[in-house]
């Protein structure tokens, strides 16, 4: 009968030396960067072009995600059908996403088909047509969708903590509204296709298996774009709410309140930044925080809270969410008070500092696994204009950090009067 | 082609092992042969309410969850109409904290009354985050009761009722746990940075001398064959109206379900299927529209759903969706397309061996259906599949005597 009261001896995930693989980096005649991590047992790969063309740009509400998703709805020679038709019939997905800063466009296929796709790839980053009828098509279904979210009280939460904390006019805090579809026009989205895609600046990621001629491919089709111009990202200033907590009722036959906690914080650049990742785990960020164990695991309040830095290029923020039964919405801000105050006051003892570090190295360790983490880390670092020191120090600063540098980044940023407070029913 | 071995402990526990010495990590994978098909009709979501109860403690271990995140590990779970899966991520090194965690709760539970307390209220809340304060919510409840008569496929996994769940007793969890948490009623795959021998030995050391108990014999009543139409409307505080449609199916190892399963690929999915192409692109007549199946082992549905573009009427809306479903079943379908939504499952299925993760759990699935063995031959099956029995399988399927319709209206 083994001993079943100890646990088996461990390795301390907090002494591995992680390490960041290298990626390739090389650029297209244009000047265009590629990175590529050429790995793994899977003859899959994945091309993302990240292109400066995110709603920061532009001039008309949502005008920026409107290109982005009908780039792949027309071009001089093909319809909608027979695009996405082509990519369908070998099994690759073209997806696209549009973020505040940046727009994507991420190729998922067999390896063996990627000469096939490009041709198409490139097609719908130079002779997109944006047709009439897709636009209204593409109006109407958002304007439809829109109704339905604005039926969840955590999609409403999430639209207004963005505007209090950063304003609602800043990229991270507008919103999309009923008039904004309806107030697209092709000519707006040509515009924006012709100033940020066509004439617009793209760093290129690639990873998975890739073929020996993988750099060739990419500039016989790329090379010649015009995707390397200069692309200044506007610094935008954060105009936060005055009024600190709201309660709205978005719902009255609502069984559950969406809370959001949350506060400004700096970006990346902050010597606090990287630390500060320790405190969020230990305050939210993982099944075993001290929010999960009170609210959740203790109380029973909620399916679960969750704290976490969002995830910007510039100014951030410091949320904490939950969804929450409706009568025991103010029991559970109060607990999340209580437990901001515990932090302030109390050392963290050493055991559950070095559970955290644990846990956070043995994560990171699984997230370094496989090209395509490999690749999203090293996007992540040049998106941010870093590079893999900041990885490195990433890593020093969970290892090293005491607990009374946790009391002290708790005592300068986990006050109550600094955080907005939001209840949406 | 996953490569892995197996071996069965003396109590019954089938272990599968996979090697991949190309990650520092290591997965170990339990999955039990229980899900809520397997509860009582008067005490619905009792395997959902388990799960959570597994991470209460166990006999020796009073927190499941602070060993394995000192061992720098992270851990889910979940629940199915079918099945139970405890899935661990961990540095390999630490491997044994996984094993030392899974055996002991195997073993058996520190049953307490205050975590029960604490989990009704949680899985209470969840069903109240995902069912009951979202518009649409209440749907598949409904859809479900429709469609079965006696088979316990006509309950949600999270319970037919809040009440349910709020109600659990400790002596019922009690006796759910040693009818189902058995050696012999699980699978366990072990995946990554490790040997078949060091798992061997460790599967003997800690699962080994756990009590084989009594082995679960399934007898599930059998749904008997549908007949005629089932028609249900509702109003609802929702702001556009839906239209559901789903139609009885074959079992999970049925060689028709992979024609089944090519069909839901052929009418929707990507933006050249068929039912977006023309019910929303060019019909305009719903602003989203899905075809999906839910891939249950015994025989499950396949269900076509979406919202209505404002204005339009649902017998029109349905009509249109209709003369899809006829195309299917008059006109041979074009070995491009098909040969298309081929190629969209071979590449599925090599994007999802990406992760070890999703390895381990495909071979513990598999297993459990009968032998890992079967996530190698899947791709075979899928390109086996004509044309002639796209058509034929259509026929058998899309008849209104075997269909399930709700419409959903706005009251706005």
């Amino acid at each position: 009968m083994p001993d079943r009261t100890t646990i088996p001896d461990i390795k301390d995930a907090v002494d591995f030396n992680l390490t960041l693989k290298p990626c390739d980096k090389y650029a297209l005649t244009n000047g265009a960067p590629v990175y590529a991590v050429n790995a793994g047992a899977e003859e899959v790969l994945q091309l993302e072009f990240v292109f400066f063309a995110g709603n920061c740009f532009e001039e008309k509400n949502t005008v920026a995600a409107a290109t982005n998703y009908l780039l792949k709805n027309g071009t001089r020679t093909k319809n909608a059908f027979s695009i996405n038709e082509h990519f369908e019939y070998y099994g690759a997905y073209l997806n696209r996403a549009c973020y505040s800063e940046h727009a994507t466009i991420t190729l998922h296929c067999l390896s063996k088909h990627l000469n096939v796709l490009l041709p198409v790839v490139k097609e719908i980053l130079t002779e997109a047509i944006f047709p009439e009828e897709e636009l209204e098509i593409f109006k109407q279904n958002c304007k439809q969708r829109l109704s339905v979210n604005l039926q969840k009280c955590d999609f409403i939460a999430n639209r207004l903590i963005d505007q209090k904390l950063y304003g609602a006019d800043h990229p991270y805090g507008k919103f999309s509204s009923m008039e904004d579809y309806e107030a697209l026009h092709t000519d707006d989205l040509k515009k924006f296709y012709a100033d940020h895609y066509v004439n617009g600046k793209a760093i290129l990621f690639a990873a998975g298996k890739l073929p020996a001629d993988f750099a060739t491919q990419l500039n016989n089709f790329f090379g010649e774009l015009n995707i390397n111009q200069p692309a200044n990202i506007p610094q935008n200033v954060s105009l936060p709410a005055t009024e600190k907590k709201s309660r709205i009722n978005n719902d009255p036959n609502g069984v559950q309140g969406a809370i959001r906690i949350a506060r400004s914080f700096p970006g990346r650049y902050h010597p606090d930044f990287k630390k500060v990742m320790v405190l969020n785990n230990l305050l939210g960020g993982f099944f075993g925080s001290r929010l999960m164990a009170n609210i959740r695991e203790e109380k029973g309040y909620t399916y679960g809270i969750h704290s976490f830095i969002q995830n910007h290029v510039q100014d951030t923020a410091w949320v904490i969410s939950t969804e929450a039964g409706k009568d025991v919405c103010e029991a559970t801000i109060d607990e999340t008070y209580k437990e901001m105050k515990l932090l302030r006051d109390t050392l963290v003892d050493e055991e559950e500092l070095l559970l955290v570090k644990n846990y956070m190295m043995g994560l990171n360790l699984g997230d370094l696994d496989g090209p395509f983490q490999i690749i999203a880390r090293w996007k992540n670092l040049i998106l941010n204009n870093l590079d893999e020191k900041y990885f490195y120090d990433s890593m020093n600063d969970i290892k090293n950090i005491s607990a009374a540098e946790i009391k002290d980044l708790a005592n300068k940023y986990l006050v109550p009067e600094q955080f907005f407070e939001l209840v949406v029913i | 082609m996953v490569e892995f071995k197996k071996f069965t402990l003396g109590n019954g526990l089938r272990v599968i092992v996979h090697e991949d010495k190309s990650t520092p990590m290591a997965v170990l994978d339990v999955m039990y042969d229980v899900g809520s098909r397997d509860e009582d009709p008067a005490q619905t979501g009792f395997a959902h309410l388990f799960e959570h109860l597994m991470f209460g403690g166990s006999i020796n271990i009073p927190s499941y969850d602070e060993p394995l995140q000192m061992a720098g590990g992270e851990n889910n779970a979940y629940t199915t109409n079918d099945l139970t899966n405890y899935y661990i991520q961990l540095p390999a090194e630490n491997l044994e904290t996984a094993f030392w965690l899974e055996s002991d709760r195997m073993l058996s539970l520190a049953f307490g009354d205050k975590s029960l307390a604490v989990q009704r209220k949680v899985v209470s809340e969840e069903f109240r985050e995902h069912y009951l304060n979202k518009p649409y919510g209440e749907v598949w409840h409904k859809m479900r009761e429709l469609a079965y008569t006696v088979h316990p496929y006509r309950w949600m996994t999270i319970g037919k009722e809040l009440s349910h769940i709020e109600n659990a007793k400790l002596a019922d969890v009690k006796s759910f746990f040693h009818k189902h948490y058995t050696p012999s009623n699980a699978v366990m795959c072990v995946a990554g940075n490790i040997t078949f021998d060091q798992v061997k030995e460790l599967s003997e050391k800690w699962f080994g001398n756990i009590p084989a108990g009594e082995k679960y014999e399934r007898r599930l009543p059998e749904e008997p064959k549908q007949t005629r139409p089932h028609h249900l409307e509702i109003k609802a505080k929702v702001p556009l109206d839906a239209l559901y449609k789903c139609w009885h199916i074959y079992s999970r190892l049925d060689k028709r379900y992979y024609t089944t399963d090519l069909i839901t690929d052929i009418l929707s999915g990507g933006g050249s299927s068929r039912l977006f192409q023309s019910l929303v692109k060019e019909k305009k007549l719903f602003s989203n529209i899905e075809c999906y199946h839910f891939g249950s082992v015994d025989a499950g549905l396949i269900a076509i759903e979406g919202k209505l573009v404002k204005g339009i009427k649902m017998e029109a809306a349905e009509k249109a969706i209709l003369e899809e479903l006829d195309k299917m079943k008059t006109e041979e379908i074009s070995e491009a397309e098909l040969q298309k939504v081929k190629n969209k499952t071979e590449s599925l299925i090599a994007f999802e061996d990406v992760s070890l993760m999703n390895r381990a759990n495909s071979l513990a699935t598999y297993e459990l259906l009968g032998d890992a063995d079967l996530m190698n031959k899947e791709l075979a099956h899928y390109q086996a599949v004509t044309a002639a029995e796209i058509r034929q399988e259509s026929r058998n399927i899309f008849d209104e005597n075997n269909c399930s319709t709700l419409y959903y209206y706005s009251e706005n």
